[in-house]
This record gives C-alpha cells, structure tokens and sequence, in this order.
C-alpha cells in the first residue's frame, strides 16, 4: 500500500471508530450525568467532602465551586512542585541545580495543569519525580478533563431545563465524571499501551552498557498510567519531554492510533450527550457534522501540505521528516498533530516546529478555531454551543427573525456573554504577542524571521486556548515567559468558564419557546453550514494578519 | 455554628483535592502497576530490556548510537538516523529547527572549533542534511549530493544585496555558509561575482536566496539518514537506508550481501494491520542478529 493510502485508510478508521464511540459512549455519558441515583462509593465520597449530593447549585454557586477546587488545585501543586526534592526522589536527577523548580516554573506548571493546558516548560525526565507527576501532575489530568466536562453539561443544563435556577451540583459531577468516565476508560488505555511497550515502574530505570560499549541510561516511570489519561482527558502533557514521540510514551504505529482514538473520544461523543439531553438526538448529529467537517478538512490539508514538502530544507531532504518518527511515517504524524490541535490536547508525536510551513500553520490554525471541532474535553462542546448561539443570532439579523437555539431565545444578556466568551482567547492572543515583541521576550526564539515570529504567535495561541503544544525551539522557562503565559493560561480557561456557566443560568431561568414557522430549524444542512462558515470568518478576520507575517510570509 | 458559604466551599475543595490525589494518583497508577507486574506485561513494564551474552545490552523501544567513541561509524554496524540527543534518554530533545532554517552562523577563526566553548558556530537545518548527506555518501560510497547543497556539504545560500533595497540591481552577493577562504559554490550570480562567508560581518540587509543546483530530485541517501528524528531516541530506520548500508556491513563482516538483507527483511516491522504507520527497520534487533550469525 502506498504512503498516502495507508494515510487515508487510517484517517478513516478513525472515523468508523469515532462513530461508534458517538453512539455508545455518548449515551453512556448521557446515563452518568443524567442519573438520579448514587452509587455506593460516591455517597461514602460526598460525605467526606462534606457536602449534600441533591442540593442543586445555580449557575453562580456552580462558578464558585469550580474557581474554588481549582484554586485549590493551582495551590496545591505549586507547593508539591516547590518540595518535590523533600518526598520519594526517584529519579535522584544527578545535578542539583537543575531539580529544583524555581518559582516561575512552578506557578506556570501548577496552572498549566489546572487548566488542562499542559504546556511544558520543562523536561519530564530531567526535572520532575516520578512522585510529582503521578500524585501531582496526573491527579490534574483527570480532574481538569472533569471539570471541562462538568461546565458544558451545566450549559445543555441550561438549554433543557425550563424556569429553574438549579444547574447541578458540581461536586456531584465532578465525582461522576471522574469515577465514572474517565477512570475505567483510563484503566483500559493503560493496560493497552502496556501491552504495546509503555513503562509502569516506580524505579530509576536501568543503566547499561551498548553494542558499542557507550553508556545508556534507560529511564523507568508510571508513564502508562498517566499516558491513557493524557490524551482521553485532552491534556497533553508528556512524561517524558518529547511527549508521544517518545518509544516509551507511544512505542508502535497502533498506539499511535489508540492515542489518537483517546484523544478524539470523548470530544467527538458530547454532542450525543447533549442531543439526549434536549430531547431532540437531531440536534447533537448537527453539531457532530460541524465539528467533523472541520476536523476532516484540517486533517486533510495538514496532510496535504506535509506529504507535498514544501521548502528549502524539506525539497533538500526530499520530505518533511525532521522531528518526525519512522515507525509514524509522515502522514500519521501530520493526523496526530491534527488532532493534538484541534482538541485542546497538545500532545505531539513529532515536532510541529519542523512541519512545511503551511503544514505547521494548520496547527495553528486548528488552535485559533477555539479548539471547537471536536475541541478538548467538555470545553469543545461548550465553545461550539457558543458559536451556534452567535450563529442563530447573526442568521436572525440576516433575515429578521428571532434568534432562538433548541427552544430558548437568544436575547440581549445571552449575547453578551457569547461575545464575551469569543473575545476572550484572541484578546489574550494578540495582546500577549504584541507585549512580547514589545519587550524584547521573543529574543528567546530558536528560528529568525517568520519563523520565529510563528514561534511566538504558536506560544500564547497554544497558552490562551490551553493547549500546550509548542513551535518548541522557543525558550520559555524564563521568568518573563512562565509568568505571562501563565497568566494566558488561566485567563483563557476560566473566564470563558464563568461566561459559559453565566449563559446558562441566563437560559435555564427562561421558559422554551415552542417552534414557529419563523423559528430557524437548527438541525438541517443549511444551518449546519452557517455555523462552520462563522466559525472560519470569524477567526480568519481575527488572526489572518498574525498569520500573514507568520507562516504565511514564510511559505508563500 | 454556620460556616459562611464561600469559606465551606474551600473546605469541600480542599478534601476534594486530597481525595481525588489518593484516587487518581495513587490507587489508579498502582493498580495500573499492579496489572504490569503479570507475566508477559512485567518486561514490558520495566522497559524491554534486551540481552546479548547475558549482559543487558539496550531496549527493544529505544534506539542507540552504534559509532565508536570518536563519534565514528563502526562499519560492521547498521546506523541509526541523527539525533539531536545523541541517543541520550536522560535529554531528549527534536531539532525544532524550521523549514527554512538555512543560514549557519559562522564561526569564530581566533577560537579553536575543538575546545570546550567552541567557535560560537551555529549549523543551519539545511548545512546539517547537506553535511550528513554527504558523509553518509561517503560511507556507503554513493553520491550524497542533494538540492541546495554545496559540494562541500553546507547549504548552497546566498545573501544577495538590491541597489534599492530588495529591488533594483544586484550589487553584491555573499555564499553565507561558506566561511573564507572557501571557494564559492558558484562564481557569480547575475553578473555579480560570489563573495565567500566573513566571520563577524553584518550581512542581514541582503535577501536570502537558497540556490537549488543540479542535483537530482531524490538522491540516492534516504531522507531518514539527513533528518533528525522527533523523539532523538528512533529505533527505526527506514528499509531504503537499510539497503543501502547492506553492502559495506556485509564488507566488513566478511559475509555475503544477500545474507544481509535477508536479515534486513526479518527486522522489518511492517504496517500494523497492514495500514498504521510506516514500515521500519529495526536497528538494535538487525545488528544483534547480525552478531550472533
């Protein structure tokens, strides 16, 4: 079989799988998050945590509790990060200045996991102990993927329910979801990659001598335990620093898939949950084609560009293989850093930075979407529901009618917090990449001219919209760097967030609209194609100057 | 006593973090660690360590260097690619070097290449595929010459300089990566003779221009062998690269070539399912097999 079509056999198997997860760990989700009962375990869990399972929460005291557990969060692993020389060394990193996490990185750590970002401005291997990212790191895999999970079942809360305050308990949900979704798909992911070579040890690994009698340090860790839950949570981060290219993160071509069908799982099955949440399944497979739309054509483009070898340096070679795997191959490298992208992922499999020009545009461009299609977990459902709310509001304009979405209309204090949510990343975008040029801080770029100032653009792109994938040859462990892509980071999670639980309050209070003759049908082609065209007019009229200096300039 | 809500909430939030820690990151990975710990998942688990004469020689997964300890290749051994690590797991790093990464910065001549801090010098993406294209030519005795590629394996780029900026006439044009007393890849360009490369000199008000050359389109050393792997760890090569070391192993081996790329075909990892990834060689498992022949 050829290159290219063993590329497109695999994107399309892909695809079946994807649809069968739509299905079935759709509904399952649905089943969690709508059910009344409490299992055994959950109740024991509640009353530790001190709190009543069947008090529901309006949307403000929903917004309180996630600040609150995730302020929590950053705190506690900030101090975890500062000690981790003082709990279970291993490994014993042979230089002493190097393990210890300064300041800046661990503020930028602790809330790049908190938001389910995982930019890392750190080497696993050279400065975190298997401890901390097991009981630090990874602990914030799970609960972050929760909690984006959480916040877009508030919203479909706030489309299904009539005149009610009452969204939920977050707690409730956030022990559901973790418990119930993640965990046992994790387990089942950890076995698997074990069985295709992933490392679960608690040792420094093994020392020996090779054929040609050099010494190798083979590094050991509980990297399968937290690589299943890396990519199903949408996270990213790496045990070791060259992520999924790493044999022992992602050692053969089927994990390869597996990592991918992880990633995309969960993102691409929300829609159904929120189909079976409003009544009308008709309504999740609409939102399902506007994601799978775009995810396919940037698959298909990013692929485009890197098998065709753009370039200099790729015609020199005769393709685009620096920074990619063999056993990958190009193609299956380019769909991992499509879909790394297009969720809020950021795990890598080869080195976006070393991508054709265009071919590494796509990742941006993935990114400055606002990660809707699938996005990452919970947080792509949310922001594609806030681009269809936009999209009725703007097609009610066109044809003066009444905005409504799913039987709630779509007023003036909805639009608000709509807009709100959209300004938010490329805000945060545009203003971190002007301060940084501003300051001097892109000096620390490995690449000059265009290419350095993708550098800079891909860092608060990947940070705003918590990514955590990286154009890598930047230097950002610096004080300047960790500090303002933190602030990037926490930004672009949670105030989005806040605006998010702020329109469904706004929604579930109203009472639904029956459907008219002037109500715009929102499940039909039509409509399906308005939302995809706003999602691309709206980013292309934001970004295409930050582009064009970019990857543009370098590869037109 | 009522506490007030916005302190009871931490409260909650503080449990739920220490709860969800012991969950998550300690009762799930070492259930995780518990289930590696079965037969036939244990050596996989600890790293699939692989043994020669009894001694633990490498990993299955991880690739390794097979140069002697002055960086040489050892000819009775199949290469493995580049890698911007030097096959070290302890730093594992990409290249992250772009697509037009094309100009060297040179280095000093007062200081010694050789000596601890080195000459400041700085190879470009492209100097680095030109410079392993053609030592891997070298060494197998093909030709390693590739498009925008200098004879002398540097990247073939000039710096061209507009009587107005970046029009008008050409008034002065500098071959960057060829430090003086270099010849120039090329004697003028557009009637302008070719200046070489001086250490120190300001030349960034010239436009770029990689001069592409005769060279074939493909040439006969693979892409895998010029290009640095993402990981840095690679255990693969591709089965191009494969063949074309075939000859000067089995040279230095004394045995017959098609006995090596018989064995060539017994490492080759193909598609899984006959559509994932691409098919590999597997260097460390062929240069064992090899040993042990």
């Amino acid at each position: 079989m050829s290159t290219t079509a063993a590329g497109v056999v695999f994107i399309l198997s892909l695809i079946v799988a994807l649809a069968v997860a739509y299905r079935y760990l759709g509904d399952y989700m649905f089943r969690v998050v709508a059910a009344e009962r409490h299992g055994r375990v959950e109740r024991g869990i509640y009353k530790v945590l001190g709190v009543d399972p069947n008090a529901e929460q309006s949307w403000g005291v929903y917004a309180r509790s996630v600040l609150a557990f995730s302020l929590i969060s950053i705190l506690f692993l900030y101090a975890f990060l500062r000690l981790q020389d003082l709990i279970f060394k291993v490994p014993d990193f042979a230089t002493s200045i190097d393990d210890r996490v300064f300041p800046h990185l661990a503020w930028n750590t602790a809330v790049s996991f908190v938001t389910n970002t995982n930019w890392q401005a750190y080497s696993g291997e050279s400065t975190m102990t298997h401890f901390v990212q097991m009981a630090g790191l990874a602990v914030q895999n799970f609960v972050s993927a929760a909690v984006g999970i959480a916040v877009a079942v508030v919203l479909v809360r706030g489309f299904a329910r009539r005149k009610s305050e009452q969204l939920g308990n977050f707690w409730v949900d956030l022990t559901r979801i973790t418990l119930r979704i993640l965990l046992p798909i994790a387990v089942v992911g950890a076995v698997l990659l074990i069985v295709g070579g992933v490392v679960q040890n608690l040792t420094d690994g093994t020392m020996l001598s090779t054929l040609t009698g050099a010494q190798q340090h083979i590094t050991g860790g509980p990297v399968a335990s937290q690589e299943a839950i890396k990519e199903l949570g949408t996270n990213g981060g790496g045990f070791y620093n060259v992520n999924s290219a790493h044999p022992f993160e992602n050692p053969t071509t089927w994990t390869n898939w597996l990592q991918i069908f992880l990633i995309f799982c969960i993102p691409f099955a929300m829609p159904r949950v929120f189909g079976r949440m409003v009544g009308d399944n008709r309504q999740g497979y609409a939102i399902l084609a506007v994601m799978g739309i775009i995810a396919v054509a940037s698959i298909a483009l990013t692929n485009v560009f890197e098998l065709g070898h753009a370039g200099t340096v790729p015609q020199a070679v005769g393709a685009a293989l620096e920074g990619k795997d063999i056993r990958f191959g190009v193609s299956d490298s380019a769909t991992f850093a499509a879909a790394t992208t297009l969720t809020s992922t950021g795990a890598v499999n080869s080195f976006h930075d070393s991508y054709t020009a265009l071919g590494g545009m796509m990742p941006m461009i993935n990114m400055m979407l606002g990660e809707v299609a699938p996005g990452g977990v919970g947080a792509g459902l949310y922001g594609m529901l806030i681009i269809a709310v936009i999209t009725v509001f703007v097609a009610g304009l066109m044809v003066g009618r009444t905005p409504e979405y799913v039987g709630k209309k779509i007023g003036a204090r909805e639009i608000k917090f709509a807009s709100l949510y959209f300004l938010t990343t490329p805000v945060l975008v545009l203003v971190g990449v002007a301060a940084a040029m501003a300051t001097g801080n892109w000096q620390t770029q490995l690449n000059v001219g265009p290419h350095g100032f993708s550098e800079v653009v891909y860092a608060f792109t990947s940070a705003a919209n918590n990514n955590g994938s990286a154009f890598a040859g930047i230097t950002v462990n610096t004080p300047w760097w960790d500090t303002a892509l933190g602030l990037a980071m926490l930004l672009g999670r949670f105030l989005p967030i806040i605006f998010v639980l702020g329109l469904a309050g706004s929604l579930a209070r109203q009472k639904p609209v029956p459907a008219s003759e002037g109500t715009l049908p929102t499940h039909k082609p039509l409509f399906i194609g308005m939302v995809v065209g706003v999602v691309v007019i709206l980013i292309a009229l934001t970004f295409l100057p930050a582009l064009a200096l970019g990857p543009l300039a370098e590869g037109l | 006593m009522r506490i007030p809500s916005w302190i009871s909430q931490h409260l909650a939030a503080v449990r739920a973090v220490v709860l969800f820690t012991v969950l998550t990151g300690l009762l799930y990975p070492l259930l995780i660690l518990g289930v590696a710990q079965i037969p036939g998942l244990r050596d996989k688990a600890d790293g699939s360590l692989v043994k020669a004469n009894g001694q633990t020689v490498g990993s299955s997964l991880i690739g390794q260097s097979f140069t002697d300890a002055d960086g040489n290749p050892v000819p009775k051994y199949f290469q493995s690619r580049p890698s911007a690590s030097g096959y070290d797991p302890d730093a594992t790093a990409a290249s992250n070097l772009g697509p037009e990464s094309m100009e060297d910065t040179l280095g000093d001549p007062a200081l010694d290449p050789n000596s601890e801090e080195g000459n400041g010098s700085k190879n470009s993406l492209l100097t680095d595929v030109c410079s392993r294209s053609k030592a891997v030519g070298e060494l197998e005795g093909v030709d390693g010459s590739r498009p925008y590629c200098t004879a002398d394996g540097l990247g073939a780029v000039l710096r061209v300089f507009y009587s107005d900026g970046v029009t008008g006439k050409v008034t002065r044009a500098v071959s960057v990566n060829q430090a003086c007393p270099a010849t120039p890849f090329i004697a003028g360009y557009q009637g302008v003779p070719v200046e070489c490369g001086k250490f120190g000199e300001d030349y960034s008000k010239g436009v770029l221009v990689p001069v592409r050359g005769s060279a074939p389109e493909q040439s006969a050393v693979p892409a895998d062998a010029v290009t640095a792997s993402g990981s840095s760890l690679d255990p693969h090569i591709s089965v191009e690269y494969a063949e074309l070391q075939a000859k000067r192993v089995a040279a230095a081996r004394g045995v017959s070539v098609d006995k090596v790329t018989a064995l060539i075909g017994e490492h080759t990892d193909g598609r899984a399912l006959g559509f994932m990834g691409e098919p590999a060689v597997d260097v460390l498992a062929l240069n064992l097999a090899l040993d042990r022949m």
